[in-house]
């Protein structure tokens, strides 16, 4: 019996479904760039000068490295928040509104009670940037928990809500008096501003805070509020019957999910821009999601294909730059890698185990 | 001279050995008549649908003929078995929500080019007349109600030119009324030389549509009749089969002698029904509806005590699941009171329940009962998981959850190679054992169990029912549900029998015969005939 306990008893780690996992993410990767490569071909321009940019874009450099890094930065916070939901089957592309929302309230928060010591202003500011991304999906939450409205719908709509309202804000209330009529907001104080890691390069704290919270997401799944969203999440049916009210989790895995895209807004403006600005938030939102999806949902996975895609948007400008690449062929292999991904059981033959 | 002879059918689905494979036909003869409304009956998984599945093209037979009009035919598929007129309407239909009645019923007939849709209205029309079908041809299916999208099922057979129409337990979905609806339709259709096939396992309507009926059991013809020749009680001994009394003390000494007892008592010493405690559960006049909010429970009263098994018999569909939802506190009282150790339980929710020192066992072991995608370990603990030792401030301990979960695997005799395969990958038997594991391992007071051993092989069927039995004789209160007679009298101390959502009486379980029960199941109240079941 005691053989057996040390045998049975520690959950080991599947390495089969892990390499599985990483040959199907690599592949579905490699793919993709050959056939943004076959488009480059096709449009007579070379795919070997514009793939050599694009890694001296992002990793020619210390700095163009660490630049890689900023950017990984808010996907990977995104993609945390989004595997939250995902893993809950709330299907959640609201991530940019909630971005959007969690930069307005912690500039607005910053430049309102700018009196107070940073000491207490900025972690105030963080607050209310998590606060403002959880109630803005706290709506889609809701509508989805108590009415059955559709959260694809209701978030990405939100989503549109957001863009505008930023966009109102800095052209209205909260432009800048002495900004020269730009669509801005006005700058924070110096002494709010996230200290940088490597001096002379963008990469701040925020990026620090993203791998503390990747920390924070592999301890989530262990505990009993974890496993509460994955059985909300595997069976409505069985959380009902074990006690679970559905609507009341739905709500906060809402909740928790908004909270970490709003940080990821923070991070953003405190690490970044140090003001609100039109479109800070573009296209996040839906990148985070791939990030999401290739790193399989895994708070690690999700750490590696965070900084893959890093790479691909600072590499993709230097391409567009340097060899006249447009932009346009980086979204072209970001969509690439999420029809793979998601049609990966049919692409990839390979053999199953049990099911 | 019948219009279809089907000889010798045999059809086997093959499992992952031989022992798990079904013989879900053994050399089935069947033969219909021309405008006759001919009773398929039998009880779940008798083979029914899958005969007539094969008539229809579906699956092949792996053995035996069928003859169209006295033609030797060989059905491939739907398209060729409405070649040969034979039309099916199944328990799920099979439209377009979105499309209208006209649209939906030429789906795969439209042919090449453009779309003449007011002729096809027309004739849609024109064939709805001619049977006296009420339906508007415009209207848009999902508009429809769940009786008037059958009308269309139907309509769209005859408008394929179907003879034969066979309807998989048509009025299962229906209310009362869309089945007398239903029923009308018919006879005119049998009147105008179709030929039915009516699949069903309720006796009430069998004796009322039927000209003739066959009865299958465990895949085999077993009675077959004019139905003017026979009655209910008949019908309901031949659908469950005869000597249930013999098979029941015969079936008490295998559970015994498989659980290891050394004292199978013969069947004339188990005739003394214990005394039993307190009272653990009571309904009071409960009334409960289904998912479609309609009354499925309607003013049923019970009482459970502790140390006694109360079986629930009944055809299955007759509100019984609605009731175990109801009393596990997944599903809202419409009326009466429910007593729960002698607490009011009318308005608790299942996390109330769950607090009362109770166990549950689904009927859906798959979809309510696990989570197949989780590991055993998890499912284990699913209800357990938030208490100490399994988690402290919040945190699993993971230790502690894999080492309750190897201890439940070998008492309760779960064979799989760790705690932490999916329980997806256990077969059926083993699932419902780590079901029991959960349920039973903290000595519950109530437990609610619902066709505890449905599709289980005999093992496991023996290794459930020993299972339930020690709980009882432990003092737990146990309301069983089962559709399975056997069972029922194998296990119970006192029979209530549901039906139509009622009670039909509750009878000593050893004072019960089959043939009662069979009444019984069929609407008629315990006591005579001349009582309310009649009115049906």
């Amino acid at each position: 019996m005691t053989a057996r306990e040390q045998v049975t008893l520690r959950r080991s780690i599947d390495w089969g479904a892990l390499g599985r996992s990483a040959y199907q993410a690599a592949l579905s990767v490699t793919l993709s760039l050959l056939i943004g490569a076959l488009l480059l071909l096709i449009s007579g321009q070379n795919p070997v000068l514009a793939f050599r940019s694009l890694w001296d874009g992002a990793f020619g450099s210390v700095n163009r490295f660490t630049e890689t890094l900023v950017q990984a930065t808010p996907l990977l916070l995104i993609a945390i928040s989004v595997s939250l939901s995902f893993r809950c089957q709330i299907w959640n592309i609201g991530a940019e509104g909630q971005v959007i929302l969690g930069g307005i309230a912690s500039i607005w928060v910053a430049l309102t009670f700018s009196e107070l010591p940073p000491a207490i202003l900025l972690p105030l500011t963080f607050i209310g940037g998590a606060l403002a991304g959880g109630m803005w999906s706290l709506i889609a939450g809701l509508l989805k928990a108590y009415a059955q409205a559709n959260e694809v719908i209701t978030t990405s709509m939100l989503n549109y809500i957001a863009v505008y309202l930023l966009a109102f804000l800095v052209h209205g209330p909260m432009m800048d008096p002495a900004g020269f009529n730009f669509p801005q907001s006005p700058l924070i104080a110096r002494s709010l501003e996230l200290p940088r890691l490597v001096a002379g390069t963008r990469l701040n704290v925020a990026f620090l805070i993203a791998l503390l919270l990747v920390g924070a997401a592999l301890l989530y799944w262990r505990t009993t509020l974890g496993q509460r969203t994955e059985i909300v999440g595997a069976s409505r049916r069985v959380a009902r019957q074990i006690g679970f009210s559905v609507p009341a989790t739905i709500a906060l895995v809402s909740m928790l999910t908004g909270a970490l895209a709003g940080i990821a807004g923070w991070g953003e403006m405190f690490g970044l821009h140090f003001r609100l600005i039109e479109e800070f938030a573009r296209g996040m939102g839906s990148l985070g999601i791939v990030v999401a999806l290739l790193g399989e949902l895994h708070p690690l996975g999700m750490v590696v294909s965070a900084f893959l895609f890093g790479a691909l948007v600072v590499g993709g400008n230097a391409m567009e730059r340097n060899a006249g690449v447009p932009f346009a062929l980086v979204d072209v292999i970001q969509g690439c890698v999420i029809l793979l991904i998601l049609a990966r059981g049919y692409i990839f033959k390979f053999r199953r185990g049990a099911r | 001279m019948g219009i279809v002879e089907m000889t010798g059918i045999t059809k086997r689905f093959p499992g992952a050995t031989r022992a798990q494979s079904v013989l879900a036909n053994d050399q089935v003869n069947l033969e219909l008549h021309k405008g006759e409304i001919h009773g398929l009956l039998g009880e779940n998984g008798a083979g029914k649908t899958t005969l007539m599945n094969i008539l229809f093209g579906l699956y092949q037979p792996d053995a035996g003929q069928i003859l169209v009009r006295d033609q030797l035919v060989t059905i491939t598929s739907p398209a060729a078995a409405i070649h040969h007129g034979i039309g099916m309407v199944h328990q799920h239909f099979r439209l377009v929500p979105p499309l209208t009645v006209t649209e939906n019923i030429i789906l795969g007939l439209e042919g090449r080019g453009l779309l003449d849709l007011r002729a096809a209205r027309q004739r849609v029309q024109q064939v709805a007349e001619e049977y006296g079908i009420q339906i508007d041809p415009g209207a848009t299916v999902q508009d429809l109600s769940v009786g008037q999208q059958q009308r269309v099922e139907i309509l769209s057979s005859l408008y394929r030119g179907a003879e034969i129409l066979i309807l998989d337990e048509p009025t299962a979905v229906l209310t009362p009324q869309e089945a007398d609806s239903l029923v009308a339709c018919l006879r005119t259709m049998a009147e105008q030389g179709k030929t039915i096939v009516f699949i069903s396992h309720k006796l009430e309507e069998a004796m009322r549509l039927t000209d003739r009926v066959t009865v299958l059991r465990a895949g085999r013809v077993v009675f077959e009749a004019l139905t003017r020749d026979t009655d209910k009680a008949q019908l309901a001994r031949e659908m469950i089969g005869r000597d249930l009394i013999a098979l029941r003390a015969e079936q008490r000494n295998r559970v015994l002698v498989l659980a290891g007892a050394q004292d199978a008592a013969p069947a004339g010493e188990l005739a003394a029904p214990r005394a039993t405690g307190k009272v653990m559960l009571e309904a009071r006049a409960v009334h409960v509806n289904d998912d479609r909010g309609l009354p499925a429970v309607r003013g049923l009263s019970l009482a459970l005590r502790s140390g006694e098994i109360l079986g629930i018999a009944g055809v299955d569909g007759n509100g019984q699941r609605e009731l175990a939802e109801a009393i596990v506190c997944l599903r809202p009282l419409q009326a009466g009171q429910l007593v729960i150790a002698e607490e009011d339980a009318s308005h608790w929710g299942t996390h109330d329940f769950l607090q009362r020192s109770t166990g549950y066992i689904p009927d859906d072991r798959q979809n309510d009962g696990l989570i197949l995608g989780f590991d055993l370990a998890r499912n284990a603990t699913l209800k357990l998981f938030r208490h100490r030792p399994f988690s402290a401030f919040g945190f699993l301990h993971d230790r502690a959850i894999s080492q309750f979960t190897v201890e439940m695997m070998e008492d309760f005799d779960v064979r799989a190679p760790s705690p932490f395969v999916r329980a997806s990958t256990l077969s059926g038997g083993n699932q419902q054992k780590l079901i029991l594991a959960r349920e039973l391992s903290q000595t519950p007071r109530l437990i609610i169990a619902s066709q505890p051993a449905r599709g289980l092989d005999i093992g496991a069927t023996a290794y459930v029912h020993q299972r339930l039995m020690e709980e009882r004789d432990r003092g737990g209160a146990i309301l069983l549900i089962s559709t399975d007679l056997d069972e029922i009298m194998l296990l119970s101390d006192r029979i209530l029998v549901m039906y139509n959502g009622q009670s039909m009486g509750e009878l000593d379980a050893y004072a019960a015969d089959a043939q009662t029960l069979g009444l019984m199941m069929a609407g008629t109240p315990l006591g005579g005939a001349e009582g309310a079941g009649g009115a049906a």
